[in-house]
């Protein structure tokens, strides 16, 4: 009877028609999609600073090498990135009209900054760090790679300062018809939401380029070719790939999931399967949510740890579902909870195999564990997965509300483009973005397989 | 009030100028590219004038969007979405600009190279003409409703007026072919040789067009927006844009065999095009076709004060940064450029 109730009470069910939907799935595709090569590009850039100012050490060579390697895989990545980054900074105003309409006064600041601030610096180095390093030398080479790093760091800055005031909005004032206006400059760009999600951001993004440098160092290493080389790579792979692990887990993410427990009550009760409010609230490892009985199926947790981690008390009361307003749930309880727990699973994990692959690697047994190798070379896209899982929580924790409390995603989307229009658009992004995926999987797997000289170099004896 | 929205119409109105004078230069190498490279070796040095400077051309629209977001969001609201579809064409368009340039020369094939040749010259070309449309069709006015928002089919079907239609399709092909004149100058500053002989072959003809053309549409810029047209007379900077035309005209024909005049030439016809459109449109920066009452404005479309005021804190430092890269670019990047070998470059 409750759950015949609940069911006819809720909002209609969107119908395939619905523009919204469309909208909705693809700017989440396209997003998606161009964030796998961002999240790689952030993190190594910072990589190809520190192996290009190992360069510049006498006997610094052998990081020179590497460098050289990892800048022509950067230019790929960056390459795709900053095209697929282009449709996101429309579709604000192509697909989210009112959205923009009512919120351009505050979020415009950001996104103008990123232009002024990150693109140009980008932008203009990225032709001197990918084919200028005959003509620049290597200090003015290393220069260059900074300029990538502050470019790409700083685009982050701005993006994930322009999502946090949709997950925690400051220093704006609302008016009458809705109109969001910018009050306080600093209050909005310091805002604490961003600091600690640009945080776990950026680490995160590091993690994902330390186990890519990782697995290519351990698949040379498996094939036993470009011994040195795959040795570097694994070295600062291996290192790095640790320390931004246990960075994104602690303090960072540990942070961010305070705010979202105090700032966000629904987001937290779907992202753990929560229905039943109360203190010593237990963190679930497996279970799946059955949203129409209210309740977790086949749960195992551990009790009073998620009060702890969300509250920093074992006592504190956790609230659930049932006392929240299902109009201010989470629009996909399912998908939210699985893509936290994803997140969190493969974070984990990430911890206990890189501490694994450092303590074999300082005992000089990693190169005879060829399991851990292989598990090593195997583990590169589980970052890309988390990094894609962990923007799925912090967006569908969002949920129902663009701007959380003040603006719902069923008011922001563009009041004169119909489905007919985004369904076709969805499928254009669809067909170009599968065909620039070959190009890009081709080219990239051609310079690994080539080595670290690059294929040029390897074809000048045939030539 | 006023003059900070008046202020920040004339920024957008400078980025989009800077826009179109960087960016427009790609785009009309990208549309000559194949005609004026036929060897492999001869479209590497077309690619190479551009290479190094063309994403960073680009940036110059990202960064407009974002100051037309921050000052005027009802028109980014209304205009993105009153022209979805060709809005998305460009963004697809500029996608494939850009990887063709990027991923042209990864592979030694014959077959990969032609492909993305052909690519990136039809991606060159369809931006002019699809941003010239609504060019167009900003100046004839959308038909906005009271809400802010407007809706217009592609095509023009009978009466009803589309994105693409008689007039607005002249606008685009002006755009076409201003800025593959425009590239053509380029062209001929930045390479020598075959390409650059090739090149010079087209150039005074693609500018005697593109002046016709220019002609063509102020005329019927009369017919279809006769007060538009008419504002020229009371507004100085259409008189600034208007002087830009045609010091810049005079110095492409008669300079026609130099070197790098006809190229500053051409950058002063396109801003002194631009100018004297926007100051005509002034202070309207959506026009409505339903009458003056539904035009969004730069009151009406802007922002809160303490927006307009921010962003002018840190436009500046901004600009000014933005200019030093560029500077630094093409220090290392003058003189004439030469076709890179496998590895080395575009």
């Amino acid at each position: 009877m409750w759950n015949a109730i609940a069911l006819v009470s809720a909002s209609p069910v969107p119908t395939l028609s619905n523009p919204l939907v469309w909208h909705r799935l693809q700017f989440a595709f396209t997003i998606v999609y161009h964030y796998l090569f961002p999240q790689l590009t952030m993190g190594l850039a910072l990589l190809i600073v520190v192996m290009k100012g190992l360069a510049l050490r006498p006997g610094g060579e052998v990081y020179a090498r590497a460098a050289r390697f990892w800048v022509r895989i950067f230019g790929l990545n960056f390459g795709i990135g900053v095209v697929t980054g282009l449709p996101m900074e429309f579709q604000f105003g192509t697909n989210w009209a009112r959205f923009s309409q009512l919120t351009g006064g505050v979020i415009g600041q950001t996104l103008a900054l990123e232009g002024m601030f990150a693109f140009f610096l980008e932008s203009s180095f990225l032709a001197m760090l990918v084919w200028g390093e005959k003509k620049l030398g290597p200090k003015k080479h290393f220069a260059a790679a900074v300029a990538l790093f502050v470019g790409s760091w700083l685009s982050g800055v701005f993006i994930t300062t322009t999502n946090a005031f949709m997950q925690h909005p400051v220093g704006y004032t609302r008016g009458p018809d809705g109109v969001l206006a910018l009050a306080d400059f600093w209050t909005y760009l310091l805002n604490p939401w961003a600091l600690a999600q640009y945080a776990h951001n950026q680490m995160a993004s590091l993690v994902t380029a330390a186990f890519v440098v990782t697995a290519v160092g351990a698949f040379w290493l498996l094939r036993g070719v470009h011994v040195e080389q795959a040795r570097l790579n694994v070295k600062v792979g291996t290192i790095a790939g640790l320390f931004a692990s246990l960075v994104v887990a602690f303090p960072t993410g540990d942070i961010q999931a305070k705010l979202v427990a105090r700032h966000q009550p629904a987001a937290l009760a779907a992202m753990e399967g929560r229905f039943e409010s109360g203190p010593r609230a237990e963190i679930h490892l497996i279970g799946q949510p059955n949203v129409a009985e209210r309740r977790l199926d086949n749960p195992i947790g551990v009790p009073a740890v998620l009060s702890f981690l969300a509250f920093g008390t074992f006592n504190a009361d956790v609230k659930g579902l049932n006392d929240i307003p299902e109009s201010e749930w989470p629009t996909s309880v399912e998908l939210l909870y699985y893509a936290f727990h994803v997140m969190v699973g493969l974070g984990t994990l990430f911890i206990g195999l890189m501490a694994l692959a450092n303590v074999l690697r300082w005992r000089g047994w990693l190169e005879r564990s060829r399991w851990l190798l292989w598990t090593l070379m195997l583990a590169f896209p589980f970052p890309y997965i988390a990094n894609t899982a962990g923007w799925m929580t912090a967006e569908l924790g969002r949920q129902p509300w663009l701007v959380y409390g003040l603006l719902r995603t069923a008011d922001g989307a563009s009041p004169t483009v119909h489905a007919g229009s985004t369904v076709f658009t969805l499928i254009g992004f669809a067909g170009l973005y599968f065909v620039l995926g070959l190009a890009f999987i081709f080219l990239v797997g051609r310079e690994v397989l080539h080595g670290p000289d690059g294929h040029t170099a390897n074809e000048v004896p045939h030539a | 009030m006023p003059e900070l929205t008046t202020l920040w119409f004339w920024i957008v109105a400078v980025m989009v100028t800077l826009w179109s004078v960087l960016d427009g230069f790609d785009f009309g190498v990208g549309v000559l590219h194949r005609f004026v490279g036929r060897t492999d070796s001869e479209r590497r040095e077309v690619l190479a004038a551009i290479g190094p400077v063309w994403d960073g051309n680009e940036v110059w629209l990202l960064a407009s969007g974002g100051a037309i977001f921050l000052a005027f969001p009802r028109l980014l609201a209304a205009a993105f979405s009153g022209f979805y579809l060709p809005v998305i064409f460009v963004v697809w368009a500029l996608i494939l600009r850009g990887v063709s340039i990027e991923l042209r020369s990864h592979l030694p094939s014959p077959l990969w190279r032609s492909f993305f040749d052909t690519t990136f010259a039809i991606a060159s070309a369809a931006v002019p003409v699809l941003v010239g449309a609504a060019l167009g069709n900003v100046v004839r006015g959308v038909p906005l409703t009271a809400d802010g928002f407007f809706e217009l089919p592609l095509f023009a079907t009978g009466d009803a007026l589309g994105v693409l239609d008689g007039y607005t399709v002249l606008c685009g092909g002006l755009v076409l072919v201003t800025l593959t004149a425009h590239g053509a100058n380029w062209l001929v500053w930045k390479t020598g040789g075959a390409v650059q002989q090739r090149t010079l072959a087209v150039r005074t003809p693609l500018w005697l067009a593109a002046l016709t053309l220019w002609l063509v549409t102020g005329a019927a810029t009369w017919r279809v927006a006769p007060d538009v047209f008419a504002a020229a007379g009371t507004a100085p900077m259409a008189w600034l844009g208007l002087a830009l035309v045609v010091g810049g005209a005079t110095t492409v024909l008669l300079k026609r065999h130099a070197e790098r005049a006809p190229f500053f030439g051409g950058v002063a016809f396109i801003a002194g095009s631009l100018v004297t459109a926007v100051a005509c449109l002034f202070p309207v920066v959506l026009r409505a076709s339903g009458g003056p009452g539904l035009s969004l404005t730069v009151t009406n479309a802007a922002s809160g004060a303490i927006a307009l005021q921010s962003g002018l804190m840190w436009w500046g430092p901004g600009v000014l940064l933005a200019a030093s890269y560029l500077a630094w670019v093409l220090r290392h990047f003058r003189g004439k450029v030469v076709a890179a070998q496998d590895g080395e470059g575009y």
